[in-house]
C-alpha cells in the first residue's frame, strides 16, 4: 500500500514535469527545423521520425539579421533584425535594474540609520504604494514625458521602471540594511566618516546578498515586461525591445512558426541563464516580497 | 584655500550636470550604431547617477554641522521619495481628475466616463472575464497545482525533488509574451484532414476527435489563456509553499502517523493549517496579477473573441482610441478592483515583517 502510494506520487510528478516542459521543448525543437518541415509536420516528428527530419540554424540567422552566404530569405523577412532588439532590451534592462537599486539602497539606509523628522511617514508613503497598478500612472506620466521630451527615450523607460520598482526595492533593502549590527559603523563614525562614506564603503558591500536578490528580480521583470516599453518607448522598430518585437512578429508573421519560435527562444535565453544562475537570490527576493507584478 | 573648497565642489557639480545633459542630447540625436548607443546609454545612466550622488554628497559636506543634519537625509531619501511621488502618488490623484474630463482632457464631463466604465459592453465583458474566469480559475488552479507539487515533491528523493521543482519553476523566467508564442504554437489549429502542427490538436485528432480552433471558442477560450497563466505562476506558488511546508515541524506529522492518521488526513489536519498564511500570501499575489492581466491577452487574442480584460480596455482606450478620459476611468476602476486584495496582502505582509 505504502509502496503503491509512493509510486503514484512519482508518476504524478513525472507526468506534471513532462507536461510543464513540453511546450518549451516544442518551441526549442521547432526553432531548429526548416520552415517547410515546421509548417508540414508536428515538431514531435523530429523524435518519432528522426531520419526524415533535418535541423538548421537558418531561422536564427533570419531573425537575427545575420544570413549565411547564399541563404535565401523569404520576402518581407529580410529586416526582422532581432539583434537590435536584444541590444535595446539590454539598454533598457541593465540601467532599469541598477538605478532603482542604487536609489533604493540610499533610501533604505536613510530610513534605517539616519534620524530625521517625518521619517516614519515618508517610509510608509514610499512602500505603501507597492502594488498600485501601473495603469493608474500611465496617462499622467506619459503627459509629463511628452511635455519635457522624455517620451520614447531610454531615460524615460528607466525612470518609469525605477518608479514602479522602488517601493519593493526600498522595502527589501530596508529589511536587510536595518538589521545590520550597529557597532559596525559606530566605530567608523568615531573615526570621522560621513554617512556617505559609510554607505559606500560598508553598507553596499555588506548588503550584497539583498542587492543581488532584488537585482535578479528586477532584471527579469524589466527584461520581460511589455507594458512599460509599449507605452513609453517609441514604436519605431529600431528602438523596440524584444517583447514588443515579438508581439509585432506575432501580428505580421503569425504563421511563420519557424521564425516565431526562434525569436521567442532568443528572448528566453538570457532570462533563463540569469534565473538558473542566480536562482538562490531570486527565490530569496520572492519570499521577501510577493506583492509586486 | 579653505574657502575655495565649497565653491569648487559646487562648480564641479554644475559642470557634471552640464556634461551629463550635453551627452544626453548627443546620445539621443547623434548618429551612431545602435549597439554603441546602447552601451554608452548604459554607462551614462549608471555612471551618471553614481557621479551625481557622489558630487551631491560632496556639496552637502561643505555646510555647517547644523545644516548638514538637515541636508543629509534629503540626500539619502530625497530621490526615492521624489520618484515615488512623481510616478505613483501624484498620478493616482491626477488620473482620478482626468477620469472626470473628456477624451482630450479639456472639457469636464462629470461621471460620463464612469458610465462607460460600468455599463459598456466591453467593460461588462471584461468584468466577467477578470472576476469570473481569471480571478477564480487562474488563482485556484495555480495555488492547487503549486500546493500539490510542493506536498508531493517533499516526499520524494531529494535529487528528484530538485529537478522536478526546477522544471516547474522555470516558466517564471519567461515573459508573458514569450509564453504566448509558446502556447499559441501549442493551440495552433489546422482544418480537419490537414496535418496538425499544434500539439493539442494533434492529440485530439490522434484520439479520433475533431481539431478545434481553441482561441475562438467563446467563452472557453478564456480558460485556454488562463492555462498559460497557471503554467507561469504555479512554480511561484510551489516555491513559496514548499518553503512553508519544510518549516512545519516533522514531529507533528510523526505524532499524527503514530495515532494512525492517513497521509490525506495529515495534509488537511496538520500541514494545511500550518502553512495557511503562506497560502493566503500566494493566493492574494496571484489574484493581483490576474486582475491586472494584460500581456497574455494582448498577445494571444488582442482582447478579441470575448477575451477582453480591464487592463486591455485601458490600453486600447489610451493608445487606439486616444480617449484619455475613458482610459483614466478604467484605470481607476482597476485600482478599485485591486485595492481590497492589495490591502489584505499588505496586512499579511506586515504581520510577517512589522514593516509598517
Amino acid at each position: 500500500m505504502k509502496k503503491a502510494g509512493t509510486m503514484l506520487v512519482y508518476a504524478i510528478l513525472i507526468f506534471l514535469t513532462v507536461a510543464w516542459l513540453t511546450p518549451t521543448l516544442g518551441l526549442l525543437v521547432s526553432s531548429f527545423r526548416p520552415d517547410n518541415e515546421v509548417s508540414a509536420t508536428g515538431w514531435w516528428t523530429a523524435a518519432t521520425h528522426p531520419t526524415e527530419s533535418t535541423f538548421t540554424l537558418d531561422n536564427y540567422r533570419t531573425v537575427l539579421g545575420l544570413p549565411a552566404p547564399g541563404q535565401v530569405i523569404q520576402r518581407g523577412r529580410e529586416n526582422i533584425n532581432l539583434l537590435t532588439a536584444v541590444v535595446n532590451t539590454l539598454a533598457v534592462a541593465v540601467p532599469a535594474t541598477v538605478i532603482p537599486i542604487l536609489i533604493a539602497a540610499f533610501a533604505a539606509y536613510g530610513f534605517a540609520w539616519i534620524r530625521f523628522p517625518g521619517r516614519r511617514w515618508l517610509f510608509i508613503l514610499t512602500i505603501g504604494l507597492m502594488g498600485v497598478p501601473l495603469q493608474v500612472s500611465l496617462i499622467p506620466v506619459l503627459r509629463d514625458y511628452i511635455k519635457i521630451g522624455l517620451n520614447g527615450t531610454y531615460l524615460g523607460v528607466w525612470l518609469a521602471h525605477t518608479g514602479f520598482g522602488l517601493p519593493l526595492a526600498v522595502y527589501l533593502l530596508y529589511n536587510y540594511i536595518s538589521t545590520l549590527p550597529k557597532d559596525i559603523f559606530e566605530s567608523a563614525f568615531i573615526d570621522g566618516a560621513t554617512h556617505f562614506t559609510i554607505f559606500v564603503r560598508l553598507i553596499l558591500p555588506l548588503s550584497a546578498p539583498a542587492l543581488a536578490s532584488f537585482a535578479t528580480f528586477q532584471f527579469l521583470w524589466t527584461w520581460n515586461d511589455l507594458l512599460v516599453p509599449l507605452v513609453f518607448l517609441s514604436s519605431n522598430q529600431g528602438s523596440q525591445v524584444l517583447t514588443q518585437r515579438l508581439l509585432g512578429l506575432m501580428g505580421s508573421f503569425g504563421q511563420d512558426w519557424h521564425l516565431l519560435t526562434a525569436g521567442a527562444f532568443i528572448s528566453l535565453l538570457l532570462p533563463l541563464a540569469v534565473f538558473f544562475g542566480l536562482q538562490r537570490y531570486f527565490v530569496r527576493g520572492l519570499m521577501a516580497g510577493s506583492v509586486k507584478q | 584655500m579653505r574657502q575655495a573648497r565649497p565653491i569648487l565642489s559646487v562648480l564641479l557639480t554644475a559642470a557634471a550636470l552640464l556634461v551629463l545633459m550635453q551627452s544626453y542630447i548627443y546620445l539621443r540625436d547623434g548618429q551612431m550604431a545602435q549597439w554603441l548607443r546602447a552601451l554608452l546609454a548604459i554607462i551614462w545612466g549608471v555612471g551618471g547617477l553614481m557621479l551625481l550622488f557622489t558630487l551631491a554628497s560632496n556639496v552637502v559636506e561643505q555646510f555647517s554641522p547644523r545644516w548638514k543634519r538637515r541636508l543629509v537625509p534629503i540626500l539619502f531619501v530625497g530621490p526615492a521619495v521624489a520618484i515615488v511621488i512623481w510616478y505613483l502618488a501624484l498620478p493616482a490623484v491626477r488620473t482620478l481628475v482626468a477620469s472626470l474630463y473628456d477624451a482630450k482632457g479639456e472639457q469636464f464631463v462629470g461621471l460620463a466616463n464612469y458610465i462607460y466604465a460600468f455599463t459598456s459592453r466591453e467593460m461588462l465583458l471584461s468584468f466577467r472575464n477578470n472576476f469570473l474566469f481569471w480571478l477564480i480559475f487562474a488563482t485556484l488552479s495555480s495555488v492547487i497545482v503549486g500546493l500539490v507539487i510542493a506536498v508531493m515533491a517533499d516526499r520524494t528523493n531529494p535529487l528528484f525533488e530538485k529537478i522536478c521543482k526546477a522544471i516547474i519553476f522555470m516558466p517564471m523566467a519567461i515573459s508573458m509574451v514569450g509564453a504566448s508564442v509558446i502556447w499559441r504554437f501549442m493551440y495552433e489549429y489546422r482544418p480537419a484532414g490537414a496535418s496538425q502542427i499544434g500539439l493539442l490538436n494533434a492529440i485530439v485528432v490522434a484520439f479520433g476527435g475533431e481539431p478545434q480552433a481553441w482561441l475562438m471558442q467563446q467563452p472557453w477560450n478564456n480558460l485556454f489563456l488562463i492555462v498559460i497563466m497557471v503554467w507561469l505562476q504555479s512554480g511561484y506558488a510551489m516555491v513559496i509553499l514548499s518553503a512553508a511546508i519544510k518549516g512545519v515541524p516533522v514531529e507533528l506529522n510523526e505524532a499524527g502517523r503514530i495515532d494512525g492518521a492517513s497521509e490525506v488526513q495529515l495534509f488537511f489536519k496538520i500541514t494545511l493549517p500550518n502553512i495557511w498564511g503562506a497560502v493566503v500570501t500566494v493566493a492574494t499575489t496571484i489574484m493581483l496579477a490576474t486582475l491586472k492581466i494584460f500581456d497574455i491577452v494582448q498577445s494571444m487574442t488582442g482582447g478579441n473573441f470575448g477575451t477582453q480584460v480591464i487592463a486591455n480596455v485601458q490600453y486600447t482606450q489610451m493608445f487606439r482610441q486616444f480617449n484619455y478620459g475613458r482610459a483614466a476611468a478604467v484605470a481607476i476602476v482597476l485600482l478599485l478592483a485591486v485595492l481590497p486584495v492589495m490591502y489584505y496582502n499588505l496586512r499579511q505582509f506586515n504581520k510577517r515583517t512589522e514593516a509598517f
